[in-house]
This record gives structure tokens, C-alpha cells and sequence, in this order.
């Protein structure tokens, strides 16, 4: 069975209560809005064709391809998904997609599912379509690559909403999980660019009327372009600032009062994670994060190998 | 031909099988709640939480060990949280010296740590605990009950219906590429890493099509038998005696698993 899971789905037990319950808000009120727009689109047409999206979201999943090593890389789907779908129906595919993904395999809790939603669903879907639209009526070319920007951006989004809600819970030190989730999911960005790509190019050879009829439908106005490019500035302007001033970063999460609810600690530089021939830059702790991050994978590789051979 | 690898309701017959879904999803919900609650380190509540597990388990007559064996889906994210072991403040237990790195793990650092994992653990548990002894349409349904949209409750419910059928189509593309693949034994097979993005992504638009043209079969198949906008089961939904009974004395149980963790 080649089902593998993503490194996203947060489990139970690593969100405070707090943050679960914010993340849960957010997300039930745009799946709310998700709801009301969809059904008034597609009708009484809208269950057989989403259900099957959804199912089509998770078997593509589990179509891999050989990296490198041993190990291999696979879709996501939350950018191809709002790109074909649109996204208001793309945030209900993933939303079924990541409740049975909780629900039945385990992959991803229940009480933290609202965040698990909300980065991997919702963000992703946002920023995917977002950008995407920006260059809905120019040329082939420029739109395939446009959506592979978005779709690296959208798992950058996922990545770096899971890791400021883990720093948030007190579960882990912003300095290292902030660059060691992009680290690793830039890497797993890559290959969903590449496969959406080629899905898209696919889609274009053909079936272009249903790329068409999805850009061209009512799926609301600029909002949608606006959103993902601010989304995408905050990520792009917040990735330095989490990597190399955490303090600046703290400061807002006080000024919010997460800390007096969350059970995190207050901030203590105890290791210094730079590379040492780089300086003190945000590359340099990216870089780190990733390599660490690398060297954690290749452990993993290797047992998970030896584990392999020894069940043959 | 795969309709066991997605499935997992172990059919038996016990009390917990027999449960109202509603009930099943409301403990699991509440104690997976409960044990995000229950302070850091507090090990005999957590120890509670996990006799409550081994009795459910053995009321299901699954075995002891049956959520055990299969709770260490969710180990790999621990790796996530290992960073908490050096950034709590407390006693110091060791330094360690890795190349430019300096690491401190502190004993309030390693209390987090180990208590982050002890509740995924035991969450995971109830988790499997409740699909096992659930058929996923019962457990759907026990949702739209529980107010989830009907909306999203009947897309899950196709989701599932489908997935066997889009798997099935998943392993036909797969299968089709192997035998594309062929080479000869210890030379390179296939081209570049581009190249192996680009196949795949034309087997995923490949399979989007199909799925998007068989939505189209499966709407006209169920406007022709009477499709209505809902899907049904067959089990009737009714709260007993002994669901309501099994409800309270679980939530009673947990209430005092929290007063366990907090009055110390």
C-alpha cells in the first residue's frame, strides 16, 4: 500500500485547546461561506461531483513518483484542486479529503482538525487561486507557470500556518520549526509544482472547456486575487522575521495575549542554529533548518529500510 | 479487489459495536478533549485515561492490545515537538555539543515533551478505537446528527463510496507505468527528475478526467433511480437506555480523570 502521509497533519495532543478552538473558528466560517456559495453554483449536482473530486484528491495523492534515495514525492492537491475546481468548491473537497484522512486513517487528529483544515485546505486553495487568477486571461504559457509558483507558495502557506500554530501551542521553539518546516516542504513544494503542472498542461491539451468554465463562472471578484497576494507577502516578509528575530515575532503573540492562555514559555535563545560560514542571515537558518531536517529524513530512510528488509 | 485496505471496521459483536454512533463520536470527542486538558506531567491521570482504553478495547473484544499495536501512526510528528525539550526553562539535565550547537535539555522541557506524546498517544488510540467498531456510513451519519453540514457529510460519504473505485483506477495508471518502465537490470531506468514530475502529472490530469467524466455518469445513474439531494442507511439511529447509560458513566469517568489531574 503506497498510501503515505504528508509531514502536515498536526495529530492530537500538539495544539493547546486554544489554538485548536481559534483554527476550528476560522475554518467553520469559511467553510460556511464555502457552503452558501457552492450550493448556489452547482445545486443539486454539487454532491456527486465534489464527493468524487474528493475522492480523486486523495487517489491522486497516491500517485508517487521516485525522488531520489529510495524516497518519493506525491500531490497534495489543494492548488490543482481551487485551480480546476475553484476555490470555494476546492475548500470543500479537501475539507472531506482531510476529515477522512483524520477520521479514518489516523492521519491528523480530531480536535485539531480545524487547523489541519485550515492550513492544508483553505490556505492552500486561497493562495492557489489567488495567484492563479492574476493572470487568468493571459497565455498558456504564463498561467502553467503561475500555477506552479502557486503551488509551491500554497505548501509554503500550509507549512508555515502549521508551524506558527505548533510555536503558538508550546510545542515547539519558533527558531528551529519555522525554518525546518519550510525547509523540508520547499523541497516538497518543488514536486507539487511540478505535478500540477503537468496535471494543468494535461487538462489544457484535452479538456480545455473545463478550465474555462471554472475561471469564467461567478467565483467572486478581486477578493480572491487580493487574498493571495497578501497571504503570499505574509508569508514571504514573515519567514525572515520567524527565522532570525523570533523577539519581533513574540511581541505580537503577547501583544495578542496568546501566551496568557497558551502554556508556552517565555522565549530563551539557549542554541544559536546558523550555519557558521553564512552569518547571522535568514538563508543561513533556513539552510540550517533544512539540512537538519535532511539529515532527520535520511535517518528515517535508512531505518524505515532495514525495517523493510527484515518484513521481506 | 481492495476493499479491505481502506477499511477499517472490524466487524464483531460487542457492546461497543452495538453503541449508538452518536455516542461513540461524542466520548471520542470528549476524551480526546479531556486529555488536552489534563495538565503536563499529572502520569496517574494519563494512566486512568489508558485503563479506560484497555476496558473499552476488551469490551469490544478486540483484544487488549489492538489500539496499541496500531497507535504509532502518529510518532513521526513527534519530531516537531523535540524542539520543546531545549526551550523550556528549568533544571538542566545535560549539555551537548553538536558542531557549532549547544543543547540543553532541561527537565521541564522533557516533561512537556513527554506529556505532548502521551496525549497524541491516547488520542490516537480512541481515535482507532471508534473506527473499529464503527462502519463509516454509521459513523457519517452519527455526524449529520451531531449538526455537521449535510453538505459536507454527503461529500465524505461519496468520498468514501469512491475511493475504492478511484484507488482501483489509481493502481490501473500505476500498474500501466511499470510495465512502460521496463529496462534492463542494473541500468537506469527512466529519465530525469522533471521527466518523472512530468509523467506523473500527466497520470493525475489522466485521472482527474476520468473521475470528472464517471461525476457525470454517477449523477445521471442516481437522478434515474430517484436521487432526492440525501443519502440513506439502513441502520436506524436510536438512542436506548444503555447508549445514554454508557454516554454518562464515560463522561462521568472522564470529569473525574480531569478532577485526578488538577486538585494535586
Amino acid at each position: 500500500m503506497n498510501y503515505s502521509p504528508v509531514p502536515m497533519h498536526i495529530p492530537d495532543g500538539f495544539l493547546t485547546i486554544f489554538v485548536s478552538i481559534i483554527c476550528w473558528l476560522i475554518t467553520v466560517s469559511l467553510l460556511a461561506i464555502a457552503i452558501r456559495k457552492t450550493n448556489k453554483a452547482l445545486g443539486e449536482k454539487q454532491v456527486p461531483l465534489m464527493g468524487i473530486m474528493a475522492a480523486f484528491i486523495f487517489a491522486a495523492q497516491m500517485l508517487n513518483f521516485p525522488v531520489a534515495g529510495g524516497t518519493s514525492g506525491h500531490l497534495l492537491g489543494g492548488a490543482l484542486a481551487a485551480i480546476v475546481l475553484g476555490p470555494w468548491a476546492a475548500m470543500l473537497v479537501m475539507t472531506a479529503v482531510i476529515a477522512v484522512q483524520g477520521l479514518l486513517f489516523q492521519d491528523g487528529g480530531l480536535i485539531v482538525m480545524g487547523a489541519n483544515i485550515l492550513n492544508m485546505g483553505l490556505l492552500t486553495a486561497i493562495v492557489g487561486y489567488g495567484l492563479y487568477r492574476l493572470v487568468e486571461n493571459r497565455s498558456t504559457k504564463t498561467r502553467l507557470a503561475t500555477a506552479g509558483v502557486a503551488a509551491w507558495l500554497s505548501v509554503m502557506t500550509g507549512a508555515l500556518a502549521t508551524a506558527l500554530q505548533l510555536w503558538l501551542s508550546g510545542t515547539a521553539k519558533l527558531n528551529i520549526v519555522v525554518p525546518a518546516m519550510l525547509g523540508v516542504h520547499s523541497l516538497i513544494g518543488i514536486g507539487e509544482a511540478l505535478v500540477t503542472v503537468s496535471a494543468l498542461a494535461f487538462i489544457f491539451r484535452t479538456r480545455p472547456d473545463l478550465l474555462n468554465a471554472t475561471s469564467t463562472s461567478s467565483q467572486g471578484g478581486r477578493g480572491w486575487v487580493y487574498a493571495g497576494i497578501l497571504i503570499t507577502l505574509l508569508v514571504v516578509s514573515l519567514t525572515p522575521l520567524a527565522s532570525t528575530n523570533p523577539d519581533g515575532l513574540n511581541r505580537v503573540a503577547q501583544d495578542l495575549g496568546f501566551f496568557n492562555t497558551s502554556q508556552a514559555a517565555p522565549y530563551q535563545i539557549i542554541s544559536n542554529y546558523k550555519l557558521p560560514f553564512l552569518g547571522v542571515t535568514p538563508l543561513s537558518t533556513i539552510l540550517a533548518g533544512t539540512l537538519g531536517v535532511l539529515l532527520v529524513l535520511g535517518l528515517v530512510f535508512v531505518v524505515g529500510r532495514t525495517l523493510r528488509k527484515r518484513k521481506e | 479487489m481492495h476493499d479491505n485496505v481502506f477499511d477499517r471496521y472490524h466487524a464483531s459483536e460487542s457492546l461497543l459495536h452495538r453503541l449508538d454512533p452518536r455516542v461513540k463520536v461524542l466520548v471520542t470527542v470528549s476524551f480526546i478533549l479531556s486529555n488536552a486538558l489534563i495538565p503536563d506531567g499529572t502520569w496517574l491521570s494519563f494512566a486512568f485515561c489508558w485503563l479506560l482504553i484497555l476496558l473499552a478495547n476488551q469490551q469490544a473484544r478486540l483484544g487488549l492490545g489492538f489500539t496499541f499495536k496500531r497507535s504509532f501512526v502518529a510518532l513521526p510528528f513527534a519530531l516537531a515537538a523535540i524542539t520543546v525539550i531545549f526551550s523550556i526553562p528549568g533544571r538542566t539535565l545535560a549539555e551537548w555539543h553538536i558542531i557549532s550547537l549547544i543543547l540543553v535539555p532541561t527537565d521541564a522541557g522533557l516533561l512537556r515533551f513527554l506529556s505532548i506524546l502521551v496525549r497524541s498517544w491516547l488520542s490516537i488510540q480512541m481515535a482507532i478505537l471508534l473506527v473499529a467498531t464503527t462502519q463509516f456510513p454509521d459513523l457519517i451519519h452519527a455526524f449529520e446528527h451531531l449538526r455537521v453540514p449535510r453538505i459536507l457529510t454527503t461529500i465524505i460519504a461519496f468520498l468514501y463510496r469512491y475511493l475504492f473505485v478511484l484507488t482501483d483506477e489509481v493502481f490501473r495508471l500505476l500498474r500501466a507505468r511499470e510495465a512502460r518502465s521496463a529496462g534492463l537490470p542494473g541500468q537506469k531506468r527512466g529519465g530525469s527528475l522533471l521527466w518523472r514530475a512530468r509523467v506523473t502529472g500527466n497520470m493525475a490530469g489522466q485521472l482527474f478526467l476520468r473521475s470528472y467524466e464517471r461525476s457525470d455518469r454517477i449523477y445521471n445513474a442516481m437522478l434515474s433511480r430517484g436521487y432526492s439531494g440525501n443519502l440513506r442507511t439502513l441502520h436506524p439511529h436510536i438512542m436506548r437506555r444503555r447508549d445514554w447509560l454508557v454516554l454518562i458513566v464515560m463522561l462521568g469517568s472522564l470529569l473525574l480523570i480531569q478532577l485526578t489531574g488538577w486538585i494535586r
